[in-house]
């Protein structure tokens, strides 16, 4: 066999003994980075699952809120908190979803031209914000210069300066994927570009599309930063984006971690690492439902 | 090595039937696959694709053609505007945080009575501004690269593995455990690794002291467990998931001609690996790669909650086995206290510096993988 | 017990289905038969503002951090009684309550310290409020120096060996010098690990005035909000303060008090001259009677007496405020402060000693109930 390799990178190592040994060495590397990789994940999560389990399964923990709780009470629920971070997210999503597709296609369908090269810059960039300076620039430009008070509306902003590159990123990484043959194939039809965009270019790249947006929201609905600066954690349910302070899961999160030493109440850290389960759970199945949409819409193209 | 050998036949013949059915396809449905960067293995394909899309305008009906063309115009117009102006809308938000970022940070740069970029100092309580960032950088590089070092090689593995080496019915739980600790948020990252993770560390931490003690990075320093040791490899654990899911897609979309073509040279699976699936994924890898180390960089809530913080004026060391504190952190541990503008000021400096840093980083994986393309 | 807590479910799950205030309602009545464990709301002796009228609506406070524990109980208590009622407190610490009160964003804000007329923090209140604003000390919560010494239970420190011991004069537990002031106590040679607040706090700015006034020719910085000694390591919070030290043989650090108790740690018994005091809720009363009052209207900003050699006087104490206005925009929002700050001035007093926490002194209490007499 080692004979009909004609290319010079395979014929410098035409040796089948050591070809075979790189094999299997690689084998057992690759294997190890898993199991390696494995230890870790599988200790951080079996942390959260057997700390946060019993607090799942509480009664109430699904439909109450944290009013009138203190670290010195059992009970309550995670409703006000799951509530919060659905609003946000949601409003983030919407928000970012459309503007990051939208830049996405430009970059790599229209890209090129000055303004498309400063854009790849500029999200680059955005790719570089650390929260907790896009939370500030938030404070800065809506609550400092235009007075609005404190609310969920503005926390939902903050994210989508943290979403919308890693959307843009994994889009383009997608669409750069598609191969061109498809795209001319659909121009030579006489399909406009824009409709070889929407009906060809991005339902090809759409798991992966899918993919990415799944990563931003996972990104997002763990941050805790912008919460601190722009939105107070309540412990009562309040579904008002515009007003108020909201709850949260990191919020939540966030209200229990000073009493996690405390040695004669363990309810707040019981709650903290249910709360970190519940978020787990919840982004867990939104990504399934994720991946189901988007296996079905391959399958119908 | 027999068996090496009989599953290297074994996929020889395969390779043969693939072959032949490739043979009965038409041109069209082959060059459907053709990887579009050209970074395959196989330079035919392209070759291959651009004669028959020359003559494609000539199948279409000519009237038709013309006919939509007029319409397209209108659609492509309004479509490549709304584009555009996303992409105008991302420019002109960077724009308006960095006016902002500059703004906020000057005056207090203005004041600093110490040089901001070789300074060590961090006084900004009283009425004189002294603040620099060596030490900030330092540990926010250290922590970033460190993660990076451990999580990509790892990712690549691991990203090998569930699309080439693992069985299907395992892959596909491995994927999802990594996409689950996607979604564990950061400040459970900080919690598990302050209370449960860090502490199990010292024994790792005597030995490399032990034997590589010598070394300045190794130099054991503190007996907390909140070292930037502890920090890095949570922050490496929590990048993992990203670096693995961009790399697990664009391995997964490695073009099935560039794979069997290497069968077809009789590569063995490594070597197949190696020539076809690694090329074909490393601009993807290294965007992935980036997007982790943005992220670590600018991570706040873990490091916070992790690193323990010398005290001001503590000798500078460069071990991994100490404290710190990064730029997220540093402003993190102050926001609760801002209160006036130049004392502000002066963590939105080290804001702006995290800002560039992240920046120059994506910036040179940008560079990286462009010059990629253009060379293949 | 059981019993109880499915029945509050099942009336939270009507509650949410027919609306916040049947929910809030049945909330109320369903919690107020068991809340038993520390506080009697009914008892107690209550002024004329304590009769403790409800408001029905909504409050928002933020600010300190070191009273966060019992203005949550505070807010239990009070919806508990008053269920139309909701108050959120967001503990961001006390420079984000004063930054938040002054730009409006919230009712009134918890301070660890009044409002300071040199940084221009009172003329932007009364800016905010269109009226004089009210430093109103409510809690006092005093600092524990807490340690953890393998063998140690009682340990005893001047204000000097405080202050030598947390800028790494002393650095073993059995130095001669606190051998002196711990007669009969066996210490060991364990080295001393110090361990200090890293994020911008109230505590170490009361536990620097402390050491400032006390112990004068020890400490020299000048006191601020961030730590300024040169060794140990930093923590983030309280929290992490309290971990730090019970991980560590040999630590020690500073914390409010409720950290120390319920994280098991010794507390240092503190003697500025008068005699060893042991931390109680008493001696920490008795602190705050030597403080005096120099606020000046209905402002009632105190000045503590850190130096105070009363015998029985635990000196190392922070009070903290609530910040309100004297006179709101929204009348509504006055009665709500009030309604508020009448129960926590009257009834809420009683049981603070359980959440580490010690009363105002009767003295100091009648003049805050004058001053909240006079909101509107």
């Amino acid at each position: 066999m080692t004979a009909v390799v004609p290319t010079t990178t395979l014929a410098g190592s035409s040796k089948g003994g050591v070809r075979a040994f790189k094999n299997s060495l690689a084998t057992v590397l690759v294997t190890a980075a898993f199991g390696i990789a494995l230890i870790p994940l599988v200790w951080l999560l079996w942390t959260v699952v057997s700390k946060g389990l019993k607090t799942l399964t509480q009664s109430g923990w699904w439909t109450s809120s944290q009013r009138n709780i203190t670290f010195r009470k059992p009970g309550g629920g995670v409703w006000h908190a799951i509530l919060g971070t659905a609003e946000q997210v949601l409003l983030c999503t919407l928000i970012s979803v459309p503007i990051a597709l939208l830049v996405g296609i430009y970059l790599i369908e229209y890209g090129g031209g000055r303004l498309a090269k400063l854009t790849s810059f500029m999200v680059d960039i955005l790719t570089g914000i650390p929260s907790i300076v896009a939370a500030l620039f938030i404070y800065a430009v809506f609550i400092t210069t235009f007075h609005g008070q404190r609310a969920g509306i503005y926390v939902s902003l903050a994210l989508v300066m943290l979403m919308v590159p890693v959307i843009v990123r994994t889009t383009e990484e997608m669409l750069k994927l598609v191969p061109n043959e498809l795209r001319e194939a659909s121009y030579a039809l006489g399909v406009p570009k824009w409709k070889t965009i929407v009906k060809i270019v991005v339902p090809t790249a759409f798991s992966g599309i899918v993919t990415g947006i799944m990563l931003g929201i996972a990104r997002v609905a763990g941050e805790t930063a912008p919460l601190l600066i722009l939105v107070g954690y309540s412990p009562d349910t309040n579904s008002n984006l515009l007003s108020g302070f909201q709850g949260s899961l990191p919020g939540m999160i966030y209200a229990q971690v000073p009493q996690l030493g405390n040695t004669r109440f363990h309810y707040a850290a019981d709650r903290m690492w249910g709360t970190a389960l519940t978020l787990i759970i919840i982004v867990m199945g939104l990504n399934l439902v994720a991946r189901l949409v988007a296996r079905r819409s391959k399958v119908s193209n | 090595m027999t068996d090496q050998e009989s599953r290297d036949r074994e996929r020889a013949r395969a390779m043969a039937e693939r072959e032949a059915t490739h043979a009965s396809d038409t041109p069209d449905d082959y060059r459907g696959n053709a990887d579009p960067n050209g970074v395959g293995v196989i330079p035919s394909s392209s070759a291959l694709a651009t004669p028959a899309l020359a003559d494609a305008p000539v199948s279409g009906s000519g009237v038709g053609a013309f006919g939509a063309r007029g319409k397209v115009r209108i659609g492509d117009k309004v479509f490549r505007y709304l584009t555009a102006g996303a992409g105008m809308f991302v420019c002109i938000l960077i724009t308006l945080v960095a006016v902002f970022l500059l703004a906020k940070a000057i005056p207090s740069i203005a004041n600093d009575k110490v040089n901001f970029f070789t300074s060590r100092a961090w006084q900004v309580s009283g009425s004189t501004l002294e603040f620099g960032i060596v030490d900030l950088l330092w540990t926010t590089v250290l922590s970033s690269v460190f993660a990076m070092l451990l999580a990509v090689p790892v990712a690549i593995g691991i990203a090998l593995f569930i699309t080439q080496y693992a069985p299907r019915q395992l892959a596909r739980p491995v994927a999802f455990v990594v996409d689950l600790l996607a979604a564990i948020p950061s400040i459970v990252y900080g919690v598990f690794g302050i209370t449960v993770f860090a502490p199990k560390l010292h024994g790792i931490i005597d030995f490399l002291n032990r034997y590589l003690g010598w070394i300045p990075l190794f130099k054991k320093q503190i007996s907390d467990p909140g070292t930037v040791f502890a920090g890095g490899i949570i922050l490496a654990i929590m990048i993992l998931p990203i670096i693995t899911a961009i790399a697990r897609e664009v391995y997964e979309r490695t073009p099935r001609e560039n794979v069997e073509a290497a069968w077809a040279l009789g590569a063995t699976k490594w070597e197949m690996v190696r020539l076809s699936v690694l090329p074909y994924g490393k601009p993807g890898v290294i965007s992935g790669a980036m997007l982790g180390l943005g992220r670590a960089l600018g991570e706040t809530i873990a490091i916070t909650l992790i690193l323990v913080a010398p005290p001001s004026g503590a000798p500078f060391s460069p071990s991994l086995f100490y404290g710190g504190e990064t730029f997220a952190s540093k402003i993190a541990n102050a926001a609760a206290e801002f209160n006036n503008p130049t004392q502000t000021g002066a963590y939105i400096a080290a804001g702006l510096v995290l800002f560039v840093l992240t920046f120059a980083v994506n910036a040179a994986a940008r560079i990286v993988v462009n010059r990629r393309r253009e060379f293949s | 017990m059981t019993e109880r807590k499915g029945l509050r479910v099942q009336i939270n799950r009507i509650g949410i289905a027919a609306g916040l205030t049947l929910g809030a309602v049945a909330l109320a009545a369903c919690s107020s038969s068991g809340s038993n464990s520390s506080t009697s709301p009914a008892g107690g002796s209550s002024g004329s503002a304590a009769a403790a009228a409800c408001f029905s609506g909504s409050l928002k406070g933020e600010g300190s951090t070191a009273q966060k524990n019992a203005i949550e109980q505070w807010i239990t208590d009070y919806q508990t009684k008053c269920s139309g009622a909701t108050v959120n407190y967001n503990a961001t610490g006390s420079g984000a309550g004063v930054t938040q009160f002054t730009g409006k964003q919230v009712d009134f804000a918890g301070s660890d310290s009044a409002l300071d007329p040199t940084k221009g923090e009172v003329a932007a209140a009364a800016t905010a409020c269109g009226s004089p604003a009210y430093d109103l000390p409510m809690v006092t919560g005093p600092i524990a120096v807490a340690f953890k010494v393998k063998g140690v239970n009682k340990l005893t420190l001047t204000p000097s060996l405080i202050a030598k011991i947390f800028l790494g004069k002393i650095t073993t537990w059995n130095d001669p010098a606190i051998a002196a002031a711990n007669s009969g106590v066996t210490l060991p040679a364990t080295k001393i690990s110090v361990f200090f607040r890293s994020d911008a706090s109230g505590t170490t700015q009361n536990f620097e005035k402390y050491l400032k006034a006390a112990a004068p020719s020890d400490y020299t910085d000048t006191p601020s909000k961030s730590w300024t000694g040169k060794v140990g390591s930093g923590k983030k919070g309280s929290d992490g303060v309290q971990q730090g030290v019970s991980g560590t043989d040999g630590g020690i650090g500073y914390m409010e008090w409720s950290f120390a108790q319920n994280g098991n740690l010794g507390v240092a018994q503190v003697d500025n001259g008068g005699g060893a005091v042991e931390l109680t809720a008493a001696s920490a009363a008795k602190a705050v009677q030597s403080a005096k009052v120099t606020g000046t209207g209905g402002d009632l900003t105190l000045k503590l007496d850190y130096a105070t050699k009363a015998p029985g006087a635990y000196p190392l104490i922070l009070v903290t405020y609530e910040i309100v206005c004297s006179k709101y925009a929204d009348a509504s929002k006055g009665t709500a402060v009030k309604d508020f700050l009448s129960y926590i001035a009257g009834t809420g007093q009683t049981g603070l000693t359980d959440l580490g926490y010690a009363p105002l002194p009767d003295t100091i209490a009648t003049q805050v109930k004058a001053s909240i007499a006079k909101i509107s």
